[in-house]
């Protein structure tokens, strides 16, 4: 199955009007209004009611959205999920997801409003790892639900838990990192990459995306929106790698054509997961503007 | 002498006013600092100044200009009346004269710019004739045609020596280019040099000239050296700046015409700033140099021509104390006067030889036309500036706007006024979409080619209103307030009076 490119999701605090009506211009892949912790208490009812309408907004129809709801265990988390499924919200964002029993909980209510609603495409889930318990419960969360489309580290949240605080070299999030990648792969879903706090440090932000990129993360989560255009320069694939990224795919093509149930390329036979890689290259290399329409 | 008659004019063998010829005792050396006066008062005093006549001021102090005010003042003091301000712009510093207008001792203004509660006050009716809006341009050729003749220019200058030799490039409230003021110098009848410090003789090299100068009076301060510079001189943060930033740069780098020996032209502001350190960074990858930097110059222009990018900057006004400042010291950044900027009329400006210009805009309309002159409710708050000129002549004219400011559209049906013509006009870089003037056919094929995310301007205009809903009309009388002159002094259209 082709994979929709997610290396960019801009997190945007659903109380931010500015950043609530502009967001979608700064093209992230996905955008990701948050109604949990960057929203005050005494906001939380106006920030969804924002959210839900800019939803529904002509703006946000051609672009992937999130919503990161309040846990169901708060009194807003229901309504949070009322309010956003009714909008049309592409994927709702679990907040720290530890089992997966958070996860199916979340999944009944969904289908529960659905339902009711007549809401025909499914609304996706993401969940957001933020503890030690939920790390080592990843490939469970990860596997139990089919609307599971990805599992993203919530770093901040994870450090205080370890006990440890984040620092530039990131070696307190390597197990996690890996232990939410490992997950991810093998339930076939996407893996993301925690937010970068200093908005003005580009060299860091750059470095670390360039550490979970080769680790294998399809993304990561945004708060500023200027991390965007370096985020994607980071995924932006190579000529070499275009060039045979180009290649396979035309002898993939041309052995469809011709009936072949192998593809190879010089002689060589090439699989389908090589096939894939190299169609999700393409669409990074015209996703980055590195590669024109036509091709 | 008898037989000299038959050679020369007669008029030759009466005795003129220098010295020595009429054979008086003279003493030598009596005249050098003949020039300089106590007091503004007695300039004016020895201007002969009289009601009625044209007054001139520079803007290169812009807002942090104290000399307007303070000459203004004097100029009321005194009892003069009826008089008309020419001063090449105005900016917010300038509200006192509000009360000048009132009290009949200004009746009649030209001027690139009116802004804050001024531009708002003669919105409102403040004056009984309509302001004269010229371009930076268009005010030499003004001068040159005669239109307007100043009478008397009061001229600030951070330096000068006792004979009129000044800068702007030295002494504590450096304002850099002088570019502006060497027009009044040269056009006006008297010449007043208000200098805040006085050099040795000879202050070289000057901007404003020892045969043009015939007052000078030193004056306590004439600027307020941390208002002199214009807007940011840091890079921006501002995430919607950074986008119409970069999508600037990437219009400029598939224009066609981004290749080694190309010109530019950009304003202040965060989105032109960013724009030209995107651009640099462009032409670094791709080894393109640019030849010059025109107009009004900013820090990183001369951080570009520092590193090499750009050989030479032409500087008729500089915006910050970067460009001041490297005025005076890099052989390669040059002080350039408005005529030879600007003038549609001049014999040779810079724009005839610019390839790209970055513009700004209040308001853009269907047709391409742009408004920088009056807000979005209908007062004057902007300022034509060498927006019109450089658009004319530059191969490439590129506006870039915020399709919305907050719940203001920026692209209208029709702007509510035309400072620049949408005939001009090449390109509109928004944050939603880029759209090409379909008149140059040639630019959108490249653009589209690239992958840009062009548009018709339609689309633009479509989207801006179902992001804002339709704006109310504003309500005008009949009474017009501002005419605003093209460059070659055409009226391009009106200003009325707010109801």
């Amino acid at each position: 199955m082709k994979q929709k490119l997610r290396r960019s999701m801009l997190f945007v605090p659903g109380s931010n009007t500015g950043m609530v009506c502009n967001a979608f211009i700064y093209q992230p892949d996905t955008v990701m209004f948050d109604l949990e912790d960057s929203v005050a208490l005494s906001e939380k009812d106006s920030a969804r009611m924002m959210v839900f309408h800019a939803l529904q907004h002509f703006t946000y129809q051609n672009i992937e959205t999130a919503v990161r709801v309040n846990p169901l265990s708060s009194p807003f988390g229901l309504q949070d999920l009322e309010a956003v499924i009714r909008a049309g919200a592409d994927i709702i964002r679990l907040p720290k997801t530890d089992t997966m029993d958070d996860v199916l909980e979340m999944e009944q209510e969904i289908a529960h409003i659905e339902n009711r609603i007549g809401r025909e495409k499914k609304t996706l889930l993401l969940a957001a790892i933020e503890s030690a318990l939920g790390v080592v419960n990843a490939v469970d969360i990860a596997r139990c639900s089919k609307r599971m489309m990805g599992i993203a580290l919530g770093a901040e949240d994870f450090v205080r838990d370890l006990r440890t605080q984040r620092t530039k070299e990131g070696t307190e999030l390597s197990a996690a990192r890996n232990q939410i990648l490992l997950a991810a792969r093998a339930a076939k879903i996407g893996a993301f990459d925690s937010v970068f706090s200093d908005v003005k440090d580009k060299e860091g932000f750059v470095h670390e995306a360039q550490y979970v990129k080769g680790l294998g993360f399809d993304g990561k989560s945004l708060i500023n929106p200027n991390q965007i255009p370096w985020l994607h320069k980071v995924f932006e694939p190579s000529k070499k790698e275009v060039d045979w990224a180009i290649e396979v795919c035309e002898a993939a093509k041309d052995a469809k054509e011709k009936g072949f149930g192998v593809v190879s390329l010089d002689g060589k036979m090439v699989d389908a997961p090589v096939v894939l890689r190299a169609e999700w290259i393409l669409d990074l290399a015209r996703a980055s503007g590195v590669l024109g329409e036509e091709q | 002498m008898k037989d000299i008659e038959k050679y020369v004019n007669p008029k030759a063998l009466t005795p003129s006013n220098a010295p020595f010829f009429r054979y008086e005792e003279k003493r030598k050396g009596e005249e050098r600092r003949a020039k300089l006066c106590l007091s503004i008062e007695e300039a004016i005093y020895r201007s002969g100044l009289k009601d009625g006549m044209t007054i001139s001021f520079h803007h290169a102090f812009r807002g942090g200009d104290l000399l307007l005010n303070n000459v203004m003042n004097v100029i009321a003091k005194m009892g003069f009346k009826n008089l008309t301000l020419a001063s090449s712009s105005l900016a917010s510093v300038h509200d006192p004269l509000i009360e000048h207008i009132q009290n009949g001792v200004v009746t009649q203004i030209y001027t690139s710019g009116l802004r804050s509660k001024l531009g708002e006050a003669i919105s409102k009716g403040l004056m009984q004739k309509p302001v004269q809006i010229h371009s930076h341009g268009g005010r030499v050729h003004l001068l040159q045609s005669g239109e307007l003749h100043i009478d008397v220019a009061f001229l600030g200058v951070p330096i000068s020596d006792e004979f009129g030799n000044a800068n702007g490039y030295s002494g504590r409230s450096k304002c850099g280019s002088l570019g502006y003021a060497m027009m009044d110098a040269h056009y006006a009848d008297y010449v007043v040099v208000l200098s805040e410090s006085l050099e040795a003789y000879p202050n070289v090299p000057a901007s404003l000239h020892q045969d043009q100068v015939d007052a000078i009076v030193v004056v306590d301060e004439v600027g307020d050296p941390s208002k002199i510079g214009a807007g940011e001189t840091r890079m921006t943060t501002n995430p919607k700046e950074l986008l119409l930033a970069s999508h600037t740069a990437k219009v400029i780098e598939h224009s066609g015409l981004f290749q080694e020996g190309f010109s530019i032209q950009t304003g202040t502001g965060g989105a032109s700033l960013a724009t030209t350190v995107f651009l640099s960074e462009r032409m670094e990858e791709k080894g393109i140099k640019a030849s010059f930097g025109l107009g009004g110059i900013t820090g990183t222009m001369v951080y570009m021509l520092k590193r090499g990018l750009i050989k030479n900057l032409l500087d008729v006004q500089s915006f910050d104390e970067f460009a001041a400042k490297s005025l005076g010291e890099n052989k390669n950044h040059i002080e350039i006067s408005a005529n030879e900027y600007a003038n549609p009329s001049s014999k040779g400006a810079s724009i005839k030889q610019l390839d790209i210009v970055v513009l700004s805009a209040l308001e853009v309309d269907v047709a391409f036309n742009v408004n920088v002159i009056t807000g979005s409710k209908g007062l004057l708050r902007g300022a034509s500036g060498g927006h019109s000129d450089t658009a004319a002549e530059a191969k490439l004219s590129i506006i870039v706007a915020p399709l919305t400011r907050g719940r203001i559209p920026t692209v209208t049906k029709r702007v509510n006024t035309v400072v620049t013509p949408g005939e001009s006009v090449d390109v509109l870089v928004t944050d939603q979409g880029i759209a090409v003037n379909p008149k140059n056919r040639e630019l959108k094929e490249r653009l589209q080619k690239a992958g840009l995310h062009v548009v018709d301007i339609h689309t633009l205009y479509e989207r801006a209103i179902a992001l804002c809903g339709e704006p109310a009309q504003i309500a005008y009388t009949d009474k017009i307030v501002a005419v605003i002159r093209y460059r070659d002094g055409s009226i391009i259209d009106v200003v009325r009076q707010l109801a």
